[in-house]
């Protein structure tokens, strides 16, 4: 038997619908909105701006900073208590290192750009869509970038390695599930985000990266169409 | 610092004259727009968009223990979180005063207009009763978030339905999958509207520029027969009665005219 149909009817590697759009805050430097699925995510970018306290500045280049935060109600079950916790502290640290690749913040001696990162609702991979609009935000704020960051979760669900999970098959309970939010680096299919949680074979682990590097070029597709329509008629101006 | 100055006595003077810096009269709303159900998680949600502030309201429902005092009534309360994306002004951490004097405004407003009956979400009476948590969050502040965060609240309440309840072990647990059809009660429909005193002109709606300079605000909640169930004074400013008379005029007449947006 096994899992031979996704829950919603999608292919294995198929991913949910997306959407995306930047400069949807305009007070912010920078700013994107992307969507995958139920989950749905805010990103906007302040800066470079001035760091204090002032020991935490860097000399040689700018500090980039990441906040990932669940708005209280977007949790599927009970509310989120609002503040920091101990995930979003992991979430926020890990972003920061999925994205520092490809930013080039070497002009920005003893600044910093902050991301802050909300999320209204989730239904499984937030940190990989707070990727995806974080690096849509950095770029309409301007900053020097090599490239463009994709998130995404790839996993197996008992037979079967899927991409995109959405909550029931991270809960699936009928065999053995592993999730593998994973973030790419489009031009260079570098990975820059890799976690990893439950139980997986080499092979499919293998495999299941493999789905992720190709899958991540339809997300690319959805961020750099965002950019693009923010010089057009079509998105918001962030002016 | 002086550009900000003579942008300052700027903005003064021309409201003096009745000319706001975005061309509005004095009266004038920017446009106001209310979204229902903008949130699969929430039980009930809604985004308000006034002018170029933008905020989103969900409510979350729980099963609680009643508190001591208050045996067979459910708890209700409203939060506010200016998030640090919404704003340069904003930083993470903490609530800050601003927060905390908004959530509580905006909380008073409902709870003192009995809107919600909280005897209405008793389940049994010392042992379990509804919890109801509106939560705001702002996605881009522009001024008036007073305003935007009551209407706010009141849409999302008025979208809310409550959860499926399950039994597990004896425990009567909400099982959040499934939502009823059944309406979360609310009676009534206060809304806050913010009056703001500069100089001697008195003007509604701010934005970002006017908050800067204002020397007095009155917040009015007001409820559809005109009755008054809840009062902000802020700023340095003092008030006379005459003007308290004229700001809450105002405020009935525009909480009506917001009031059709829902």
């Amino acid at each position: 038997m096994g899992y031979t149909e996704r829950f919603d009817k999608r292919k294995m590697d198929e991913l949910r619908p997306m959407e995306a759009k930047a400069g949807v805050i305009k007070n912010a430097d920078g700013s994107a909105w992307f969507k995958i699925g139920k989950t749905e995510a805010y990103a906007a970018v302040y800066g470079p701006r001035d760091l204090y306290p002032r020991f935490m500045q860097d000399p040689s280049k700018g500090v980039l900073r990441c906040f990932y935060n669940m708005m209280p109600f977007s949790g599927s079950g009970e509310r989120v208590r609002p503040g920091q916790n101990r995930r979003a502290k992991e979430i926020s640290m890990v972003t920061e290192k999925a994205l520092l690749p490809v930013l080039d913040l070497s002009e920005y001696p003893n600044a910093v750009v902050d991301v802050f990162i909300d999320l209204p609702q989730t239904d499984a991979g937030s940190r990989c869509a707070g990727i995806c609009a974080a690096s849509i935000a950095l770029a309409n704020a301007g900053i020097p970038m090599k490239d463009l960051v994709s998130g995404i979760a790839v996993g197996r669900v008992d037979n079967a390695v899927v991409a995109d999970l959405e909550y029931m098959e991270e809960a699936y309970e009928d065999g053995p599930v592993a999730d593998i939010p994973m973030a790419i680096i489009h031009n260079t299919e570098e990975v820059t985000l890799l976690q990893m949680d439950g139980e997986v074979s080499k092979e499919m682990l293998t495999e299941a990266l493999k789905m992720g590097l190709k899958v991540s070029k339809k997300i690319y597709d959805v961020q750099v169409k965002a950019l693009k329509d923010s010089y057009s008629d079509k998105g918001d101006k962030n002016e | 610092m002086n550009n900000n100055e003579d942008n300052r006595a700027h903005i003064i003077n021309s409201i003096k004259n009745k000319v706001r810096p975005d061309g509005r009269s004095c009266e004038e709303f920017r446009d106001v727009k209310v979204e229902f159900g903008v949130i699969a998680t929430a039980e009930g949600s809604a985004r308000v968009t006034i002018g170029d502030t933008i905020v989103l309201a969900g409510v979350k429902m729980s099963l609680d223990k009643p508190y001591p005092d208050t045996p067979d009534n459910g708890n209700f309360m409203v939060n506010v979180e200016l998030l640090p994306s919404s704003s340069p002004e904003f930083e993470p951490g903490p609530p800050s005063i601003t927060a905390i004097e908004l959530a509580r405004v905006t909380d008073r407003g409902i709870r003192e207009s009995k809107a919600i009956d909280t005897k209405d979400l008793c389940m049994e009476p010392g042992k379990l009763v509804w919890g109801v948590l509106v939560d705001i969050c702002t996605v881009n502040s522009s001024g008036n978030l007073f305003d935007a965060c009551s209407l706010a609240a009141i849409a999302a309440l008025k979208d809310a339905t409550l959860p499926e309840t399950i039994t597990e072990n004896d425990n009567t647990v909400v099982d959040y999958k499934h939502k009823t059809d059944k309406k979360l009660p609310l009676s009534k429909t206060p809304l806050g509207v913010t009056v703001l005193k500069i100089g001697d002109t008195l003007i509604v709606d701010p934005d970002s520029a006017e908050e800067n300079v204002f020397d007095t605000r009155l917040t009015i909640t007001s409820m559809e027969d005109g009755t008054l169930c809840a009062m902000q004074k802020g700023g340095n400013g003092p008030l006379t009665v005459d003007e308290i008379t004229k700001m809450i005029d105002l405020a009935v007449k525009k909480a009506g005219e917001l009031r059709k947006k829902l």
